[in-house]
């Protein structure tokens, strides 16, 4: 074994270590989250069943700020806009979120956030040994690409949390999901090292691969919203009906944010993403005719890439038709979702085609 | 968790959430009135319910609706994908036949009724046609009105606005001292500089803006029938062959040269592109050490080809995703393997084959294998016509003698080693069944033998002979040449499946990123005398975004027209002057005060 094979060896190790670190770290956080919500559930505050049958209309208050002459800043509070929900929506406030507005809970939360965003760092490095040993980009087996997958989905998280969007909601589930993904990644998939046939030696590799993955990263924060809309959306209706939910989803769902805001979050998201997942397979459809000679040829990838794309276009259609919104439309969205991750890992290990070199 | 068995009487009582909601849907609807329509050019929700009256064109009229109704295109949409899982799970004979074959061989019971639902070919079966033939015809049911109502909406000018604007979505108000004719002058002149159509309507302007989106909708379903027609166009007329080069060998591009050949229904022999090439040289390295070992580092076909029959001869490389493209027919390197040379005496001493012959690789390190056949001019020891076959097994790189292995440990020629065992006797090919070049079919075929009865067989380097038994002649291995192998292939309209799709995504980006909005302004003079200003906006869905833009404009026309001081200007806050003077830092001409 000369040098330069005993470097990669090497790298390779410290990726697989800083993997299993990570997987520590995020194990810490999922435990810093369980008590965020343990904690936030002793809360009452301002999460009333009451509440959220209040039929008044939510006003909001933007604030301009207007420049004086003076060259100081005057907060000008008039004019004031007041909103109004489309008619036909509850209007429900969100809920306080996981912390329920307890103190302990929120410093067990902003824990949990701050151990993510470690545990992001050492798996980003980890991902990026990998890369490095292997001296390509870091997706070219099944075990590459669920470590990179789980690595976005967290820099996506990450990311809107910046943009203080409101998402520290989906913590939990997120944690739960990439150790999920991440134990599955180390225990099954794992592949020590692997070499790419010469039709995998195209900057289109990057490209479409990369932004292949971006999409399912994203795609996968809309299906989380989009769940929770399911979840919480029957809890305010059983309320709006004169039900009463269970003490345990009661306790949930109280502080998960509106069924409107949800909804509108994940349409957000998936939307958004839409052009991105049009571009990937379009990408995908050149660099197959570059490399096979043909650029779509019903391959079983490119058929539930098409399957996937489809069923995202009948989400967004179902959303444009008057009937379908809601919880119709949020079915299709968790169904487009599902054939996703079917084409990554159902594909993969159940069909063989012309993408079978991705191993499992 | 629920316990309806509790409900009390009165909560039964309750209408259902969903009525309430929708009850209030059409009321917001009535209230808005045309101010929310057209807002896009969605077609109206026709339920089913609405029959038509008898006759075929009331029939054909209702079918047409129902067609191009959203409800209709969203099950299309979803019977396509439905439609597209079978072929991803059962073998298709346009992917690989031998597949099917094999599925076909192991599944007997369900072969018959696969067959029936053209399950081996979905997607050119007739219900799989039948969907996508349908969406289409939707979709162009649905673009030629949509674009006919966009028309007419970028003709038209914004509606005016609706009685009570505090029922929109987003609401502001304020008094001010300013005349409402140059408030709502004001507006206009605002609404025009942020690029909104806007025009006074009565007591109020009305601006809209983002028009964009719909163009951006329309667009993106154009350029999915161009790219349908595009794609549909090149698998009738698509041509698809391969062919194997030895080095020093060349092609020339009509039928009867390639190795297999694929067209497409509609193809036309005499439209193949006339070219020829010519293999110069195949160069491939390959990763020495790393867990990449092995890995092509180069992989090239050197070639000479010649566009048209009379061409000058031009010198090119084709990589692996990196076609040759002449007369838009694309060369694309497909693989690539071992020919060893060799040449056979016969009987007499007299050298009657030399040739470089094509062995297929069975594995990423080229191990290969094949066959040698020597058909005419062999005569044996006693001057007899005769036939030889070999069956022959090659290794680039060879483990070494002992390893017990015959696996090539390296795809680079660094040891190559050639394993012979030879056959005499007939080699059918002239008993009409067509025969595969790489194997040899021994049933009418006598071994060799070696000098202990066993089957000759010899491990060769390159230079060295086997003799074969009883003065039958020898075989000598003369040296390694090495073949590409190309699939040519011609797909017409590409380039407008292409456009297509960039188009696609052009639009799409304009239909989801573009928010279509209206803006109301409105200004009357009060009971007392003050002009009371009202600002509204509606947007496509609801968005953050348009509250801040309202009071973003809010505050801009709120400079031309100073809130006027007053008490009951704003019940909740207290009116600082402070902050009127300091938007009123510019009176309006009009200004009262
Ligand atoms: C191949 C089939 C189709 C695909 C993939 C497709 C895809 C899409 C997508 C992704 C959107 C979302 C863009 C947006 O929200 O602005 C959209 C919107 C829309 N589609 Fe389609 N579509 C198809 C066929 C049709 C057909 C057949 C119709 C008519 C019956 C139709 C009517 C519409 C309309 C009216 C909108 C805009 C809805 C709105 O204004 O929000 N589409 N389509």
């Amino acid at each position: 074994m000369n040098l330069a094979a005993a470097t990669n060896e090497n790298l390779a190790h410290t990726s697989n270590v800083l993997i299993y670190s990570s997987m520590a770290v995020y194990t810490l956080a999922f435990f810093a989250h369980i008590a965020e919500w343990v904690f936030g559930s002793r809360s009452k505050v301002g999460r009333t069943a009451a509440a959220l049958t209040s039929e008044e209309a939510a006003a909001a208050t933007v604030k301009v700020e207007v420049a004086q002459k003076s060259g100081s800043t005057a907060v000008l509070d008039r004019p004031k806009i007041v909103t109004r929900s489309a008619a036909g929506s509850r209007d429900v406030p969100d809920g306080p979120g996981a912390a329920g507005g307890t103190f302990k809970g929120d410093l067990y939360g902003r824990i949990a956030v701050s151990l993510t965003a470690l545990a992001f760092l050492v798996q980003a490095g980890g991902v990026l040994a990998r890369a490095m040993s292997v001296r390509r980009a870091p997706w070219g087996n099944m075990y590459e690409f669920s470590i990179t997958f789980s690595v976005v989905v967290v820099a996506a998280y990450l990311v809107l949390l910046a943009l203080k969007k409101n998402v520290r909601w989906m913590g939990l589930l997120l944690v739960t999901a990439v150790l999920l993904d991440l134990g599955i990644a180390t225990t099954l998939l794992y592949t020590s090292s692997d070499q790419l046939v010469p039709a995998l030696h195209s900057y289109w590799l990057w490209i479409h691969v990369s932004t292949a993955i971006i999409c399912g990263a994203v795609f996968f924060i809309g299906g989380a919203g989009t769940l929770m809309y399911l979840f919480r959306d029957s809890y305010e209706s059983k309320i709006a009906n004169g039900g009463r939910p269970g003490a345990f989803a009661e306790s949930v769902l109280s502080r998960l944010p509106a069924a409107s805001s949800l909804d509108k979050f994940s349409y957000r998201i998936n939307a958004a993403v839409f052009p991105l997942w049009t571009f990937t397979i379009i990408a995908g459809a050149i660099w197959a005719g570059d490399a096979w000679g043909r650029y779509w040829g019903w391959d079983p990838k490119e058929v539930w890439s098409f399957i996937t794309w489809v069923a995202y276009a009948c989400y967004l259609h179902a959303r444009a038709t008057a009937g379908w919104k809601g919880r119709k439309a949020a079915y299709l969205a968790l169904i487009a979702f599902g054939c996703w991750i079917f084409n990554y890992y159902g594909v993969n290990i159940f069909v063989t085609g012309k993408h079978s070199y991705a191993g499992v | 968790m629920s316990n309806t068995k509790s409900n009390p009487p009165q909560e039964r009582e309750r209408p259902d959430e969903r009525e309430v909601r929708a009850e209030q849907d059409r009321e917001t609807a009535r209230e808005l009135g045309a101010a929310g329509s057209q807002l896009s050019t969605a077609p109206r929700e026709e339920t089913l319910a609405n029959l038509p009256a008898m006759g075929i064109v009331g029939w054909v009229r209702w079918f047409w609706r129902q067609l191009t109704s959203m409800r209709v295109a969203l099950i299309l949409l979803f019977l396509l994908s439905l439609g597209a899982i079978p072929g991803s799970l059962i073998p298709q004979n346009s992917v690989d036949e031998l597949k099917v074959q094999t599925f076909k061989g192991l599944h007997t019971t369900v072969t018959p009724i696969y067959e029936k639902l053209q399950f081996f070919d979905v997607y050119s079966s007739v219900w799989f046609s039948a969907i996508y033939i349908l969406l289409f015809i939707s979709l162009i049911g649905c673009i030629v009105p949509r674009t006919g109502t966009f028309i007419g909406q970028l003709r038209s000018r914004a509606p005016g606005a609706p009685k009570r604007l505090t029922r929109l979505p987003a609401y502001t108000t304020w008094r001010t001292e300013a005349e409402p004719e140059d408030v709502r002058e004001a507006a206009r002149v605002m609404m025009r500089k942020r690029r909104y159509r806007a025009h006074v309507d009565g007591d109020a302007v009305a601006a809209e803006k983002g028009y964009l989106r719909e163009a951006g909708n329309l667009m993106f379903h154009i350029a999915l029938i161009v790219m349908l027609v595009a794609f549909a166009w090149g698998q009738l007329f698509k041509s698809e062959g391969a062919k194997l080069i030895v080095e020093g060998d060349g092609f020339s591009n009509t039928i009867t040269q390639y190795d297999d050949f694929k067209s497409g229904s509609l193809f036309d022999q005499d439209s193949l592109a006339p070219f020829s090439f010519t293999l110069d040289n195949f160069v491939g390295t390959y990763e020495r050490s790393g867990p990449q070992i092995g890995t092509p580092r180069t992989y090239e076909a050197h070639v000479t080809y010649a566009d048209g029959a009379y061409g000058k001869p031009k010198k090119t490389v084709i990589k692996v995703n990196d076609p040759l493209v002449v007369d838009g027919t694309k060369v694309y390197l497909n693989a690539h393997g071992y020919a060893p040379v060799v040449s056979v005496k016969d009987g007499r001493g007299k050298e009657v084959y030399k040739a470089a012959v094509p062995l297929l690789p069975l594995d990423n390190n080229v191990t290969s294998s094949g066959a040698i056949k020597v058909l005419d001019g062999y005569r044996d020891k006693g001057g007899k016509k005769d036939q030889l076959g070999f069956q022959a097994f090659f290794v680039p790189t060879f483990a070494g003698n002992g390893k017990g292995t015959m696996f090539s440990q390296f795809p680079a020629a660094d040891m190559p080693v050639l394993a012979l065992n030879g056959f005499h006797g007939s080699i059918g090919v002239n008993s009409g069944i067509a025969q595969n070049v790489y194997q040899l079919n021994t049933s009418k075929m006598k071994e060799f033998k070696d000098s202990k009865g066993k089957q000759l067989k010899q491990r060769l380097l390159v230079g060295e002979t086997m003799k074969l038994p009883d003065g039958a002649g020898s075989i000598k291995f003369e040296g390694i040449q090495e073949w590409a192998s190309f699939q040519i292939s011609e797909q017409p309209a590409s380039g407008w499946a292409l456009t297509g799709a960039i188009g696609a995504i052009a639009g799409l980006a304009g239909s989801l990123f573009i928010q279509r909005r209206r803006i109301w302004v409105r200004a009357v003079r009060g009971e007392d005398g003050v002009t009371v200003v009202e600002m509204a906006g509606l947007g496509r869905s609801e968005s953050a975004k348009l509250p801040e833009e309202l009071a973003d404009l809010a505050v801009t026309l709120n400079a031309a027209a100073p809130t006027a001081p007053g008490p009951d200007n704003d019940p909740d806050t207290d009116p600082d002057p402070d902050v009127v003077d300091a938007s009123s830092a510019e009176p309006f001409e009009g200004a009262e005060k």
